[in-house]
């Protein structure tokens, strides 16, 4: 028993010095974000890295979601013989919630596992030692440039995925189940409000900073999870679960709050 | 003038070290030699501020580094070079510019300074035609090179070589050792080697310090060291010659 309680004990201690150990990390790299010098030559490439080379997956998944909301949605509505709504509930769903959560973990999956392997990768081969040693701080290199580029970048490609889901709900319901298209979209403009695309900036915005957040941290502190090349794979598994399940879980609360 | 006093670690109750004592000296070539897994390293990297020990001190011209704040820790640092057993280039970037990221992100030079400085100091190790290669395009004694081209191209006072012969074949061990000669011979630094090449490590440096169980054993200059009567010391020193 008391075997058992030492082992509970420790386990919850790690943990509390692990979340201690993560708001740190972003408190720092949160404030260096303010204070210069100011790296854009890393911001910019981090941009690309998050955003252009995501496009394909975004635009990808994106049209598929919008089908198949449009065809789910089209027989639940006829149902109550609502099918003219069927242009408003597929924006509104993407616009509101789908667009920014699913989009934010195609990136986690694409962007988010192999910048933590990457930072990882530099921790074993001693890169971030090397910038320590030469008295740079390595957050302003690896953590300041990608939180800022995913704050950018999540919120452009959560409205690419709104639009190009909208286009596939579209030729779903007007090409394939004969709505007409003035419906689809003339509905739309009267439902769809200012104060639903905030939300879905907002939500974008804070998928951003967790998903870069969870995945530089995972890789900076690699060696606490393994040696090695297991450690970078333990490290990089552990980010991209982390940050989806966070990202599910602020969804909830964030969406509580701005309902 | 680097003073290490009673330095102690430990790894989960392990003693690595067990009150390490040395005084590395300016402009002095110094060799740690000990057997391997023996601390040599963590010896190191307490010296550059990556470990911090259970206890003892390290003084760096008088100042405790470990009572220092985190920017006097970085100006002590700004003195500094280090060559790491990897190499530790930025795998990101070309050769050059791993050599001149030192200057681009510490220092105000023109662009055209940076480039010449980075010239000159790819030419100062011998490398020539891989400014435009990335690190995983050269070979390990290259990387090396390199490694020292960026350690050296702030010109610090002291510079710190992490095993920086091991996995060569012997040529390029030697190429690399004449290399820290006649860098030193140039630039004037304090060195601190930790290797295993026994002899060849004899020919570079002023003085050798051997690390044993966690203390430091026998230090003297290599002729002192080859003819020490510590059975420990024989026993290593022969058979590495051996």
């Amino acid at each position: 028993m008391e075997k058992f309680i030492r082992i509970l004990g420790s386990r919850a201690l790690g943990t509390l010095r692990t979340m201690g150990k993560m708001v740190i990390f972003l408190a720092e790299s949160l404030y260096l974000i303010v204070v210069p010098p100011f790296k854009f030559r890393y911001l910019f490439r981090q941009i690309r890295f998050f955003g252009t080379k995501s496009l394909m997956v975004i635009l990808l998944t994106g049209a598929f979601t919008g089908m198949v909301l449009a065809i789910q949605l089209f027989y639940t509505l006829r149902k109550f013989g609502s099918d003219a709504l069927l242009g408003p509930a597929v924006a509104l769903a993407l616009i509101r919630e789908l667009g920014p959560v699913l989009s934010a973990l195609m990136i986690t999956g694409r962007a988010g596992s192999s910048l933590t392997a990457e930072i990882g990768i530099m921790r074993i081969s001693e890169q971030i030692d090397a910038l320590t040693t030469m008295a740079l701080n390595p957050l302003r290199y690896l953590s300041v440039p990608n939180i800022l580029a995913a704050v950018i970048a999540f919120p452009l490609l959560a409205a690419v995925y709104d639009v190009i889901g909208i286009y596939g709900g579209y030729l779903v319901g007007v090409k394939l189940l004969g709505m007409s298209s003035g419906t689809y979209f003339s509905q739309m403009e009267h439902f769809v409000e200012m104060s639903d695309i905030r939300m879905g900036i907002y939500k974008s915005v804070s998928f951003g900073v967790i998903v870069s957040w969870v995945s530089c941290f995972k890789g900076f502190y690699t060696n606490e999870s393994g040696y090695g090349a297991e450690g970078v794979s333990k490290s990089t598994t552990e980010a991209v679960v982390m940050a989806s399940v966070l990202i599910l879980i602020w969804d909830y609360f964030i969406g509580s709050v701005l309902v | 003038m680097i003073q290490i006093i009673g330095l102690e670690k430990s790894f989960d109750g392990q003693k690595v070290l067990q009150g390490v004592n040395m005084t590395i000296a300016d402009r002095e070539v110094v060799a740690i030699i000990g057997e391997s897994g023996g601390g040599k390293t963590v010896l190191l990297r307490h010296m550059i501020g990556l470990m911090k020990p259970d206890k003892g001190s390290i003084m760096v011209d008088g100042a405790d580094m470990l009572k220092m704040s985190k920017g006097e820790l970085d100006k002590v640092r700004d003195r500094f070079g280090i060559v790491f057993q990897g190499s530790a280039l930025f795998d990101s970037m070309t050769i050059f510019e791993n050599v001149v990221f030192p200057l681009r992100e510490k220092t105000d030079y023109a662009e055209s300074d940076i480039l010449d400085k980075g010239r000159r100091a790819l030419e100062d190790v011998g490398l020539k035609g891989v400014d435009e290669k990335y690190p995983s395009e050269i070979s390990g004694g290259m990387k090396r090179r390199v490694a020292l081209a960026r350690a050296l191209i702030l010109e610090p006072t002291t510079i710190f070589f992490d095993e920086p012969t091991t996995g060569l074949d012997p040529i390029i061990l030697n190429s690399i050792h004449r290399l820290i000669i006649n860098t030193h011979k140039k630039y004037g630094f304090t060195g601190i080697i930790i290797s295993h090449e026994i002899p060849e490590i004899f020919a570079v440096a002023d003085k050798v310090a051997m690390l044993y169980g966690g203390r430091i054993v026998a230090s003297g200059t290599p002729d002192e060291i080859k003819s020490e009567n510590d059975p420990v010391v024989k026993q290593f020193v022969g058979a590495s010659c051996d």
